[in-house]
């Protein structure tokens, strides 16, 4: 195996028959709108999501600007919980729920079964639409006056407090659940039913494990979230006790149903992330993923136990004693496969070939900031520190950086990687290095100063406070500006390549994986003849061999 | 089609359609008629799956407040009447039983009377939801509509506020029921017209089974609604 | 900005078993990740893609390795539980002689009432060394009741009592927070906890009160008639509450219940939900009447009820009682009055209570 045929690959002017490809195969606003390939419909979600991250984004850059100072001068306290509140609900559930699965799931999960399509198409249509839907109530909300109950819609205050959106809130929230349902089936179904000749389980890239993982734990545990809102829409509107206790209800009871899905939601937002790294990590290191079978069953391992550990968000809510000693060892033991990950993506760079192109540098931040968010999570699960950082700053840095550390660097890393795929195009790599940068500093000088503010006694979702958090606070902000700079470059550059970039090949990184097998873009069935796979998930040698015997018959 | 399969699973990886006669129904990104039925069918099956999440929810709810208001959940329960639930509970269970036949019907290419049995689904599915809007108009009319226009008294006054619960509980979860039987309701409608036309055969007749799978499975949710909301 | 800590004062007993569980995960998790980091960097750079390395040399993936990764990191996680818990546990434990302090949450403030009837609305006066209970509720949304230089936090729920406690160390201003968001003014919803030297905490206690909590509760027990069932003569249509605090209570459907406060208030707000054995289910709810202040006077009281020693009794509060014993007279034969037994303790309990 000489270097040219995998890497600096010469880029060879496709044939007439491979220069239609999904891009130019049809024009025109309804052919977008009216689409069923997957591939166009990622691009949808790819402009909506990208859209609700920018609101969410700002919304967030606002927030940090009234938290430089202690006084709560800049906005009013009711402009300021709208704020933690919208931003909790965009990046939630408008953002990075839909952000993997649907924008790389949808146009990657396909392509690496060898299928033409999802299962369902129209469904797959269906389900941006319903999602725009969702959306358009949460844009709603934002325009008429907002809503200030904080994601969570805790009861009584959400059904019988507060004067603002509540009812349309919580419907664009159920509305959406049922757009993450439609995506989750679709996936599921077409796991197990459309994959390519001779691909087996076993033969599957670790994006598939994971994504299967992702939609079981959709399409169990967002009913209940639906369920839970439509209780609460009842109680609002009618004026009944469902969760209210001067009429009988529990609101604790609340916190339970909701926590049932808000957690696996957890899972649903950083399982795909989980799925992104273990390809790239293949990718950029040349190699097969260390312990393949343990990191594909970690990912069902966690989808499982994510559904015991609901409870942890209620050590002090007035559980009792024993079943937050139950709750709080079911959470240590969900950290388990989250470690075997980790584990095994260190050990994929033992002796391996590693390239530290921009998608592997959002790895490594990955891995580290997934580190520091994992061991974190720790402390809160472990019961007798919980119970003074419970809804502390401390809470937030957490789960930032699971969220944004873990899933939007995973997001960013997928996005570098099949951009080429995905466009065709190449996009400046030494710009892509200087954003994964940028936001890794931007990142951890924006949240590692929360932990210790939150330990040391700021309140989440404080709107003023005490002065002696002023100094950590500052420093928040200021990281806050360099991540914004961080995000804003790649796109800015991303969009600039889809015209100026440079033409990429059909396997510009020389990875393993049928997406790779096709040309960049796509054609509009995928694949001009069904592949039939015969070689092993990131089997380098064997995939390389087989791709040049296609290429000479 | 490869020397590896565990493709479409061993039944169907034998003769795929050639081209030259795709059936009409064949949608393109299937490879044949029995991977579309396999998909459609396993498709269906998970949103039961998550309907039973769903449902699930709120019948954890109602669990939990019967065990916290047991006095005020016996004597809502009293005020329900159970023999129009058993009758209309009899219908529902007619109305699987012809649903089941339209399958059947649907497999053999029995035109007719597949359409027919739909036709008696959908008829016995609307007398279900009109006598539960007859019940609705009762309790409505006895003031037990929860909320501002409650005005139940006929009970002791310390379990009134449990009997709105339960009453909430009721018009929800059978209001979510009917619900699903009105959507059921029109999908038998667009299944009469196609039923009618002559689309399904025994090579395709995937659609009407899933839409068996659906109408199962409200009915079922019923049988479980029933006893909970009539009987206890 | 001349305060500029990076760690919470430490001001309670638990507090150094909180730092200590806290430290210790640092260290025991930063050595972890820094050697994670370490590894990642020394594979990163050494096996970085140079000509002669293209393609990655593929190893099996040795099973005692990962064999050693799943056990190593389980047993260190189980070993964060059990410290956890035994920190918890800690925390959760009400030593039995603390002071007894009830707290209510309501938007947007907090307010404490003390045994002996002192009220404070977002501050809290407790000695210094003695362990202090707070029994507490919402009048309205949830809570929660946050002393960071304690270490202790619990929600606050609008439908029942939780409690919490802390041992203060060190006298000193710490701050108060509402943890759960609550609407507009959560950020507001702040105080100070002023932990005194014992001495000082008395010269504040003999400030001005209205008379203690439970004869607080004792003239409610008779503005809501409770006193017309609840009587202590055979026959009454409601139990004898003389002495019922903490004993178990048996059920019409043959279970018991401790009656403690979230029993007590059960029966008053919900008087259907758990009926005591041989009696009849004829108590109406007093939902919506009886806010949460009166609700703590009237457990208040009613703790009292058939002790030997009342909770707190300073001289005003046993001379209102001897007012209400002295009242039975005019109305025996009616319906009863507050139960013979509790006035004779009460009258003859000594004036000076303790918090026992």
């Amino acid at each position: 195996m000489t270097s040219t045929t995998i890497d600096d690959a010469p880029f060879i002017e496709p044939s007439t028959k491979e220069r239609r490809n999904y891009i130019n195969d049809e024009y025109g606003v309804l052919s977008w709108l009216l689409t069923k390939d997957h591939k166009r419909i990622a691009l949808l979600y790819l402009f909506s999501v990208t859209t609700f991250f920018i609101v969410g984004g700002l919304i967030a850059f606002l927030m940090r600007l009234e938290l430089l100072t202690p006084e709560g001068d800049m906005f009013t306290s009711d402009t300021y919980n709208k704020l933690f509140t919208l931003h909790g609900i965009v990046m939630i559930f408008f953002f990075l729920i839909p952000a993997i699965p649907a924008v790389m799931g949808n146009f990657i999960l396909p392509i690496m079964l060898g299928a033409k399509d999802l299962a369902f198409p129209k469904l797959n249509l269906l389900s941006w639409y319903v999602y725009m839907v969702g959306g358009i109530f949460g844009i709603i909300v934002i325009i008429t006056g907002g809503v200030d109950t904080g994601w969570t819609f805790y009861t009584p205050f959400s059904t019988q407090y507060s004067n603002t959106k509540v009812f349309a809130t919580t419907l664009g929230a159920f509305i959406t659940g049922f757009s993450s349902i439609l995506t989750g089936l679709n996936f599921l179904v077409t796991i197990h039913r459309m994959r390519a000749p001779g691909l087996t389980w076993y033969r599957l890239p670790l994006f598939v494990w994971s994504m299967y993982a992702t939609s079981v734990v959709i399409m169990l545990a967002t009913p209940v979230l639906a369920i839970t809102l439509v209780l609460l829409m009842v109680e609002r509107v009618l004026h009944v006790g469902i969760f209210d206790p001067a009429l009988g209800g529990d609101p604790v009871l609340y916190q339970h149903m909701f926590w049932f899905y808000s957690h696996p939601a957890v899972y649903i937002m950083i399982l795909p992330g989980m799925a992104v790294i273990s390809e790239c990590v293949a990718a950029f290191t040349r190699k097969r993923i260390f312990g393949y079978k343990f990191v594909a069953f970690s990912s069902l391992g966690i989808a499982f136990l994510g559904f015991l550990v609901w409870a942890h968000h209620m050590f002090v809510a007035g559980i009792s004693t024993y079943s937050a000693m139950i709750f709080s060892f079911l959470t240590m033991l969900v950290a388990v496969p989250s470690a075997i990950k980790v584990f095994n993506w260190t050990a994929t760079l033992y002796k391996a070939s590693v390239s530290w192109q921009t998608p592997m540098l959002y790895v490594l931040g990955f891995i580290g900031l997934f580190t520091i968010g994992g061991v974190t999570g720790l402390f809160l699960g472990a019961l007798g520190v919980d119970v003074h950082v419970h809804d502390s700053y401390f809470v937030v840095a957490h789960f930032h950086y699971i969220m944004v550390g873990g899933t939007i660097m995973a997001y960013m890393a997928g996005i570098h990687y099949w951009w080429p795929k995905i466009t065709g195009r190449m996009y400046p790599e030494w710009w892509g290095r200087l954003s994964a940068l940028l936001v890794f500093i931007g990142f951890n000088l924006t949240f590692f100063p929360q932990f210790l503010v939150g330990y040391v006694g700021m309140p989440r979702r404080y709107h003023a406070y005490a002065p002696e958090f002023q100094v950590l606070n500052v420093l928040s902000t200021a990281g806050a500006t360099v991540l914004a700079v961080g995000y804003l470059l790649p796109m800015i550059y991303l969009a600039w390549s889809v015209k100026f970039g440079r033409k990429a090949g059909a396997n510009p990184w020389g990875a393993v994986g049928l997406e790779w097998a096709t040309t960049s873009p796509p054609p509009k069935e995928n694949f001009h003849e069904t592949p039939t796979v015969t070689w092993e998930a990131y089997d380098y040698p064997a995939f390389l061999k087989a791709m040049k015997e296609t290429q000479h018959v | 089609m490869s020397d590896v399969t565990l493709h479409h699973g061993a039944e169907h990886a034998s003769e795929p359609h050639g081209h030259g006669h795709h059936h009409p129904f064949l949608q393109h990104h299937f490879e044949d008629l029995g991977q579309q039925h396999e998909a459609s069918t396993l498709g269906m099956w998970f949103f039961v799956a998550q309907e039973i999440l769903f449902f699930g929810g709120i019948f954890a709810a109602y669990f939990i407040y019967r065990e916290m208001y047991p006095a005020a959940w016996k004597a809502a329960s009293h005020l329900q009447n159970w023999k129009i639930g058993a009758a209309n509970t009899i219908v529902l269970i007619g109305s699987s039983l012809t649903m089941a036949l339209a399958v059947w019907g649907a497999q053999g290419a029995k035109r007719k009377f597949t359409t027919l049995m739909l036709v008696l689904t959908l008829l016995l599915g609307g007398i279900f939801v009109g006598v539960k809007g007859y019940e609705y108009s009762e309790h409505i009319h006895e003031g037990l509509f929860p909320g501002a226009h409650f005005s139940f008294t006929h009970a002791p006054a310390e379990v009134l506020p449990g009997i709105q619960m339960f009453m909430t509980f009721y018009f929800t979860m059978t209001g979510l029921h009917a619900l699903h039987m009105i959507i059921g309701a029109g999908l038998l409608l667009w299944f009469i017209k196609r039923t009618w036309r002559g689309d399904f055969g025994p090579e395709y007749y995937g659609p009407v089974e899933i839409m068996g799978l659906y109408w199962h499975f409200v009915d079922i949710v019923w049988i479980f609604l029933f006893p909970l909301l009539y009987l206890v | 900005m001349t305060d500029f800590p990076l760690f919470p004062e430490q001001a309670s007993s638990v507090a150094q078993y909180v730092d200590g569980l806290y430290l210790g995960l640092v260290a025991i998790t930063g050595v972890v990740s820094l050697l994670i980091w370490l590894v990642i960097f020394i594979f990163a750079i050494k096996y970085r893609r140079r000509p002669d390395n293209e393609l990655a040399q593929e190893q099996e993936p040795p099973a005692a390795l990962e064999a050693t990764w799943i056990i190593i990191p389980t047993i260190i996680f189980i070993v964060i539980f059990v410290a956890g818990a035994w920190v918890y546990f800690r925390i959760q434990r009400v030593p039995t002689n603390a002071i007894e302090i009830y707290a209510t949450g309501r938007q947007w403030m907090w307010k404490f009432q003390h045994p002996s009837g002192q009220r404070e609305i977002n501050s809290l006066h407790v000695p210094v060394g003695r362990p202090i209970k707070i029994t507490m509720a919402s009048e309205d949304v949830i809570h929660s009741l946050w002393f960071p230089s304690m270490r202790v936090k619990a929600d606050v729920l609008p439908n029942r009592y939780r409690t919490m406690w802390f041992e203060a160390t060190k006298t000193g201003r710490y701050h108060i927070f509402c943890a759960e968001y609550c609407g507009t003014l959560h950020s507001g919803m702040i105080g100070w906890v002023e932990v005194m030297e014992p001495t000082a905490y008395q010269r504040w206690l003999a400030g001005g009160t209205e008379g203690s909590l439970a004869s607080q509760g004792e003239k409610l027990f008779e503005k809501y008639a409770c006193n017309t069932c609840h009587m202590a003569t055979p026959g009454a249509r409601g139990p004898n509450l003389a002495g019922v605090y903490g004993k178990n209570v048996p059920l019409a459907d043959g279970k018991s219940v401790v009656a403690d406060e979230n029993y007590i208030r059960e029966s008053i707000l919900n008087p259907q939900a758990k009926i005591a054995a041989g009696y009849q289910p004829i108590m109406p709810t007093f939902q919506g009447q009886v806010n949460e202040d009166d609700l703590l006077r009237l457990i208040a009281y009613i703790r009292t009820l058939g002790t030997e020693k009342p909770q707190i009794t300073p001289v005003e509060s046993a001379q209102s009682m001897q007012t209400s014993a002295g009242a039975t007279p005019s109305t025996a034969g009616v319906a009863g009055t507050s139960p013979p037994a509790a006035a004779a303790t009460s009258t003859t309990a000594p004036a000076t209570g303790t918090n026992q």
